[in-house]
């Protein structure tokens, strides 16, 4: 299931303090959504303006419902641009062994507080909003087409909150946005404190599913059974799938410092060659600047240590954990008996991996060091 | 009035089997009542506290088969917390104690227990059928009573409850002389069991036409089971995963041809796509295929196994078969006439799998469609307005979108047009579940269009008053309402108390209605149980009767307050 993204936030940004500063996206009324889930949409890693600032695919906006500067419009086409159909480069999903699943535990309590802070907030905003229309929709939606009935600016405290990080530097407008609709949330909850029956409505969620994700409480309305079987299927298929045999043969791929992780289906390529070429693709992002040198089509691959060379450039080896749990370096056996003793991949940075490949070491000392980043 | 006999008028009752029916029958006159009663043999009661056990065994001494309902439909999505009700032990304690000859005993919601299920096992000698759906608080140990005790069990079938496995090896429990099994599903089931055991029952259950097994039972046990039972008409698939050039999976492939009685096909717990390719030909003539809860296959191995499915009325399919795979099924299954499309992971809006599109090739494609629940990440108005052209069928009609309050992404107006648009050409819907940005809009139309409605399902709708105003004034036909997060209040509630007698139920929850409001009603219509539902803990029912409450269930009852209500329940 999608991890929380507040995870991200607390992991990459420190900026963001308050839990409940979680940007509730305006729906409907030619305002743009800004959704959480919409992070997935970006496809946009090819979008040179954005990519850079896009490693992680999130974006931490703080601003209000429909409140929304030039800039984040911009960029919010160009996160739409990810158009259902495409294949996207790199399909930034937050899967389950996506990102922050390190971090979640350490999301859930505070996330849930802030959650339900802002939902107890919003949940008496909700009462401003039908009675004294003039809630801040409104003001906030004034580049847009008037809001036909406060039900059109309407946001039923309760419907999903929408968090969008960001890993963009803090200098950006983000900040800046930061400050005013925080201050605004957050009177709302201490003014309406204690003088209703409602309930948070995080309170009875109960489920196996993560409930730090910002969710509504039964929305989707799913059963639980289904949910929860459904989660129980897909983690065993992908044990079924670790082992070798018929079927995609997934493992995880972990990054040194990338704050979350990968996996590929190892059954998918046929070569170091493809394999390399894909986990470049997939971690170019965090390695910028290494991207394109390697790759090269039409030329031949001399050897299985192919791999190491390829990536010995960027000062990073390819390093998989065995069947008996010891960590090799990618490239010493043939494909075949690689695939079926493989069980995780680990990208690790050369000066780690003393022991593996002293070679590989010496030759990244030699070349020119470069700066990386992620998330800026 | 009564021409004929009293056995005459009896056996022409023989022939009204459906329950609205022989309930207008009782109606007629004192006489008929009489002779209804005695005659009748099957009851339905859609909310387990309208009625007491009591009350029901006096009225239908000849009683053989109940179905009980318990808890409000949004007990499924968490909205009713844990405890709220729906006990089935004092249904079944009452039963025992009667001279009532109970065969079949159906559950849904409701909280069952291991000591009720002995109780039943061992006091009704001809009990044959026993069906738990969404049911909890029960573990193997209560099913393994069932199998113990009732020598002539026909159907024990366990869909989607929460049970407790102790993998006390149960199915040993039905004994040797056991082989009237007609029917038995234990796919929720998530322990081990007996392989050897399951073999030898299968072998000794010729009527066996129902099997659904559970993620436990391997492929080669599944061989094995078909061998000894050719003629299933229905098949749940455990686990399903081999490797396609196996011995095991040559032999499964021969014997899934000889199984020309299957009609419906569900399951795949555990599925390596590979081996799909076994089941086509028995795809030919399904007419149910229920997929949705394997995971395991993507798009292109749904799609592949829909375009052998001609003859297929019902399909049960995760989002990621997509809308290119739902082209599929409208060009290949002509016959559908309903279509479950389930998100495969529900809080992730990524991949949105299906969309507007894979709705309109659908409507177009397939005639009878009449029943739809179809799980999307985004609908427009025009798509539903083509759907409603192309579909005029429909008696059930639920759309969620995942966003609650997603506008039309082309458009940024309210749905109200498209789901207008689909009550104004289905005349004959029964059930509707709204989702997306809706104003007072679409409940006007509701209420002008849908005649025939009788449950409606809002959340996160509507303006003001007014929407809930339209629907209750406007259909008639309306027996449940749930709604929640909408900005429904006092003067809707208060308006037409009278219309909550012809209803079964209504649920409100975080909408704008107040305690006082519930006083007067509750106060008005003694006929009527109001529920609120209160869990947090500054609940201090000291009582303003301006604030809002959360959560309120009201329903008509014969027998007034609950006894066994918890604490965090208010009674008014």
């Amino acid at each position: 299931m999608s991890p929380p993204l507040l995870g991200v936030e607390e992991e990459v940004q420190s900026s963001v303090s308050s839990p409940s500063v979680e940007c509730i996206s305006e729906n409907g009324m030619g305002l743009k959504e800004r959704n959480y889930l919409g992070l997935s949409d970006c496809s946009s890693v090819d979008s040179s303006g954005v990519s850079s600032n896009l490693n992680l695919a999130t974006e931490l906006r703080l601003g209000l419902p429909g409140s929304q500067s030039p800039e984040r419009e911009t960029e919010f086409c160009l996160l739409n641009l990810g158009k259902l159909d495409e294949k996207p480069l790199f399909p930034l999903l937050p899967s389950k062994d996506g990102i922050c699943s390190s971090s979640q535990k350490n999301v859930v309590t505070g996330n849930k507080r802030g959650f339900s802070d802002t939902m107890d907030g919003f949940s008496e905003v909700k009462g401003y909003v039908y009675t004294e229309k003039s809630w801040m929709f409104h003001e906030a939606g004034s580049d847009s087409e008037s809001p036909q009935s406060v039900g059109h600016g309407k946001y039923p405290g309760n419907s999903g909150v929408n968090v969008i990080l960001s890993t963009r530097s803090p200098g950006v407008q983000a900040s800046v946005k930061q400050d005013e609709p925080a201050n605004v949330l957050q009177e709302q909850p201490r003014a309406t404190n204690g003088t209703s029956l409602k309930q948070t409505v995080i309170s009875n969620n109960t489920t196996g599913a993560p409930a730090a994700k910002a969710q509504v409480v039964g929305w989707p309305p799913i059963r639980p059974f289904r949910t929860k079987t459904l989660a129980a299927s897909s983690k065993n298929n992908d044990e079924v799938d670790g082992k070798p045999g018929p079927g995609a043969l997934f493992v995880k791929v972990i990054m040194d410092g990338a704050p979350y992780l990968r996996k590929v289906d190892l059954r998918t390529y046929s070569t170091y060659q493809e394999l390399s070429s894909a986990l470049e693709k997939m971690f170019s992002c965090f390695t910028l600047g290494q991207c394109g040198s390697h790759g090269t089509a039409g030329k031949e691959i001399l050897s299985e240590s192919r791999l190491k060379d390829l990536l010995h450039g960027s000062e990073y080896v390819v390093t998989y954990k065995d069947k008996d749990g010891d960590w090799m370096l990618v490239g010493d056996v043939p494909w075949e008996m690689f695939i079926e003793t493989c069980k995780r991949l680990k990208i690790m940075k050369s000066s780690n991996a003393i022991g593996l490949a002293p070679r590989a070491v010496e030759k990244s000392k030699a070349n020119n060091k470069k700066e990386f980043g992620y998330g800026c | 009035m009564n021409y004929f006999p009293d056995e005459v008028v009896e056996h022409v009752f023989d022939f009204i089997t459906s329950h609205k029916d022989r309930n207008s029958v009782s109606l007629v006159c004192k006489s008929w009542y009489k002779i209804e009663r005695y005659s009748r043999q099957r009851v339905f009661i859609g909310n387990c506290y309208s009625i007491t056990p009591q009350r029901l065994i006096a009225r239908f001494p000849g009683l053989k088969s109940l179905t009980l309902k318990g808890k409000p439909h949004f007990a499924d999505f968490n909205l009713v917390p844990h405890d709220w009700g729906g006990f089935v032990d004092p249904w079944i304690k009452a039963l025992a104690k009667s001279r009532i000859g109970l065969e079949e005993l159906r559950l849904k919601r409701m909280v069952v227990s291991d000591d009720s299920l002995e109780l039943l096992s061992k006091s009704f000698p001809n009990f044959k059928s026993l069906v738990l759906v969404s049911c909890e608080g029960f573990t193997t140990d209560g099913v393994a009573a069932i199998a113990a005790n009732c020598r002539f069990l026909r159907e024990l079938d366990l869909q989607e409850n929460e049970v407790e496995d102790h993998r006390g090896h149960w199915l040993s429990c039905f004994p040797e002389s056991c082989t009237s099994l007609v029917s038995l599903n234990f796919a929720c089931l998530k322990g081990e069991i007996n392989l050897a055991s399951l073999e030898r029952l299968v072998a000794r259950s010729p009527n066996l036409k129902s099997l659904r097994l559970n993620r436990m039972v391997p492929l080669d046990t599944l061989q094995k089971l078909l061998m000894r039972a050719p003629q299933l008409v229905d098949l749940g698939i455990g686990s399903y995963v081999d490797d396609p050039s196996s011995e095991v999976f040559s032999k499964l492939k021969t014997v899934i041809q000889l199984c020309n009685s299957i009609r419906s096909l569900s399951g795949f717990l555990e599925v390596a796509p590979c081996c799909m390719s076994a089941i086509y030909p028995i795809c030919e003539n399904l007419t149910f295929l229920n997929l949705s809860y394997a995971p395991g296959l993507q798009g292109n191995d749904l799609t592949k196994l829909v375009q052998h499915c001609r003859k297929l009325q019902r399909l049960w399919i995760l989002d990621c078969i997509g809308d290119k795979g739902l082209g599929v099924v409208a060009s290949t299954c002509k016959e559908l006439q309903e279509l479950r499309v389930f998100p495969s992971d529900p809080f992730d809006a990524g991949n949105a799998a299906v969309t507007e599109e894979g709705l309109v090739l659908i409507s177009s494609g397939c005639p009878k469609l009449n029943s739809l629940l179809y799980f999307c990440h985004q609908m427009t108005n025009a798509a539903l307005i083509t759907v409603a052209k192309n579909c005029t069928n429909f008696i059930r009609f639920r759309l969620c979108i995942l966003d609650p309050v997603k506008a039309d992404p082309v458009t940024n107006q309210p749905l109200d047009e498209g789901f207008g648009a689909i009550v104004r050409s289905n005349k004959s819907l029964k059930r509707l579940s709204l989702s997306g940005l809706l104003t007072d809009q679409v409940f006007l139309y509701i209420g002008m269009y849908a005649k025939k409605l009788e449950m409606l399902s809002i959340a996160f709708a509507g303006d003001s008053n007014k929407g809930m105003l339209y629907v209750l004034n406007g259909c008639k036909k309306l027996r449940k309402l749930e709604i929640r997060d909408c900005p429904f209040g006092d003067v809707a509630l208060l308006e037409d108390m009278g219309k909550y007698e012809t209803m079964r139920s209504l649920w409100m929850s975080s909408c704008e209605v107040t305690l006082g409001a519930c006083k007067i009603l509750a106060k008005k219509m003694p006929s009527l149980n109001l529920e609120i539902i209160n869990e947090s803990e500054q609940l201090e029912f000291s009582l303003d009767d301006r604030l809002l409450v959360d959560k309120m269930y009201l329903y008509r009852t014969l027998v007034g307050h609950r006894k066994d209500k918890p604490e965090y329940v208010l009674l008014l």
